[in-house]
């Protein structure tokens, strides 16, 4: 199915601030919606927070081949557009609107206490505030925002972002066709990019910070045999250059012996070749590193996501800033769980993204139901 | 595949919004006195198609104000390198003809609000 048959449309505001949700699940991923699926299935009323950019990571991929069910694989989007519609049907509410800001500094404290009493069903109702300026309601919180890309953070990447600069091979590659192209990671998502990449690139090279990849063994294999594919090994991009486009890459490679070779893997096999003989220019040799230069038009950015975890007060997470979670699904304060890749930082699939969002759910459903046969 | 709600969600790409080309983009937008949003999409790029609705709510609270249209880069080929187009969806802002403001990506209906307003009053 291509992206235009799909129905992007929405009733918009359709959400009312009067309501006193069970539950508001922040985030339309897998998870988010995965756990819509199972709140309305229990009968508590649910808003889905679903955001402009609804969908998850999944709406900026090709074909999924690893979530079960699908024996030829299934196209992000519409896999992501079918849970969508399930969980309206089942009476989600989905709202594509911005979560801007949730404070439970203060009420899921008093929250807590009167957990501990047994008399939640008196707690004040926790609040969520959209980019419009609206306040929603509701009993209980899934957070299921996910994670964005993480990019190099190296001088000139910012302001080229969208300009030679991306991080969705099949939103971006038609324009770089017959360019070359960097692709920087060395997992699955690495691998998705290059390979959808090499269908409109006249080559493209995956620099990664290491001799191995993450990346499944199929993947791995695919990546290995394409010849339009050439990894360079032990390397980063230190500095993104050019006047208003990528022009040019400044690269650190880890050497060997004092020898200013660079380690690459092409047409399935390991070399070590200069810059020179790779078009680029050698720079500099310090520390058993070498600097050098490398024309090129495009980079994709794929070493992981970032938690988006920051809009919430109150909300432990670890140093990296994913939710830390306490008996699977639950945070720090009660009535608020989370799902997904936003606390995940070890499986990040889409299956599990969903496992989590039933999981957060049933705990949900289980808490709610508590409270009201104590209350 | 067939899907029943799939299907059921086909032909949603009538859209409310001028569609360009580029034999018209002269005189629709670098000629048009009016501020004028050009979404530059394909029909591949999922993101454009969760884009369309957000334009479309825009261009309904500004009515006549201003005006938004959409050209696909795959049907014209000598606009988008004009505005170095690198990424679907860009939106571009124009006044006068001038490229005021760059949008890449899917962005949320305030941050349009927000552009229109401040070169409404400028």
């Amino acid at each position: 199915m291509k992206p235009s048959e799909v129905n992007f449309s929405y009733e918009s505001d359709n959400a009312n601030m009067d309501t006193i949700y069970d539950v508001i699940i922040i985030g339309s991923g897998p998870a988010g919606l995965t756990a819509a699926l199972y709140t309305t299935r229990a009968a508590l009323k649910t808003l889905v927070i679903a955001g402009v950019k609804w969908g998850g990571q999944l709406m900026l991929t090709t074909l999924v081949e690893n979530y079960p069910g699908f024996a030829d694989g299934i196209m992000g989007p519409e896999l992501m557009t079918a849970m969508r519609k399930q969980a309206e049907h089942h009476g989600a509410e989905v709202i594509n609107t911005n979560f801007k800001s949730a404070d439970f500094t203060s009420s899921p404290a008093e929250a807590g206490s009167l957990h501990a009493s047994g008399q939640a069903g008196l707690a004040k109702p926790l609040e969520i505030t959209t980019e419009d300026g609206k306040v929603y309601k509701s009993k209980t919180i899934i957070i299921a925002t996910g994670a964005d890309t993480k990019w190099l953070d190296v001088p000139g990447e910012k302001e080229k972002i969208g300009r030679g600069v991306a991080s969705c091979a099949p939103c971006d590659a038609a324009f770089y066709k017959g360019k070359r192209v960097i692709v920087v990671g060395g997992g699955d998502s690495a691998m998705e990019e290059a390979s959808v990449l090499t269908k409109f690139a006249q080559h493209v090279w995956v620099v990664h910070r290491r001799d191995s990849l993450k990346a499944s063994d199929i993947m791995q294999k695919r990546s290995f045999e394409n010849p339009k594919i050439t990894f360079i090994w032990n390397s980063g991009i230190t500095e993104v250059m050019g006047e208003g486009k990528v022009e040019q890459v400044l690269l650190k490679s880890n050497i060997k012996n004092q020898i200013a070779k660079i380690q690459i893997k092409d047409q399935n096999e390991d070399k070590e070749i200069t810059p020179e003989e790779l078009g680029g220019k050698s720079l500099e040799t310090k520390d058993q590193q070498l600097s050098w230069q490398f024309p090129i038009d495009g980079i994709f950015v794929a070493i992981g996501h970032l938690p988006n975890s920051t809009l919430f007060k109150g909300i432990e997470t670890d140093e990296k800033g994913f939710i830390k979670i306490h008996d699977h699904t639950k945070t720090n304060l009660d009535r608020v769980y989370v799902a997904g890749d936003v606390h995940d930082n070890e499986y990040k699939q889409a299956v599990t993204a969903a496992g989590f969002g039933c999981m957060a759910a049933l705990e949900v459903e289980k808490y709610l139901r508590v409270q009201s046969e104590t209350s | 595949m067939t899907n029943n709600f799939v299907t059921n969600y086909n032909g949603m790409s009538m859209s409310t919004l001028v569609a360009l080309n580029d034999a018209d983009f002269e005189q629709e937008v670098l000629k048009n006195p009016k501020i004028t949003l050009v979404d530059f999409w394909a029909d591949w790029c999922t993101p454009c198609h969760m884009l369309t609705p957000i334009l479309e709510e825009v261009a309904s609270e500004y009515g006549d104000k201003i005006k938004i249209a959409k050209l696909n880069v795959d049907e014209n080929a000598q606009t988008p390198p004009v505005y170095n187009i690198m990424s679907l969806p860009t939106v571009i802002l124009f006044k006068e003809g001038k490229p005021l403001k760059t949008f890449i990506g899917v962005q949320g209906k305030e941050e349009f609000k927000k552009a229109i307003d401040e070169t409404l009053g400028s």
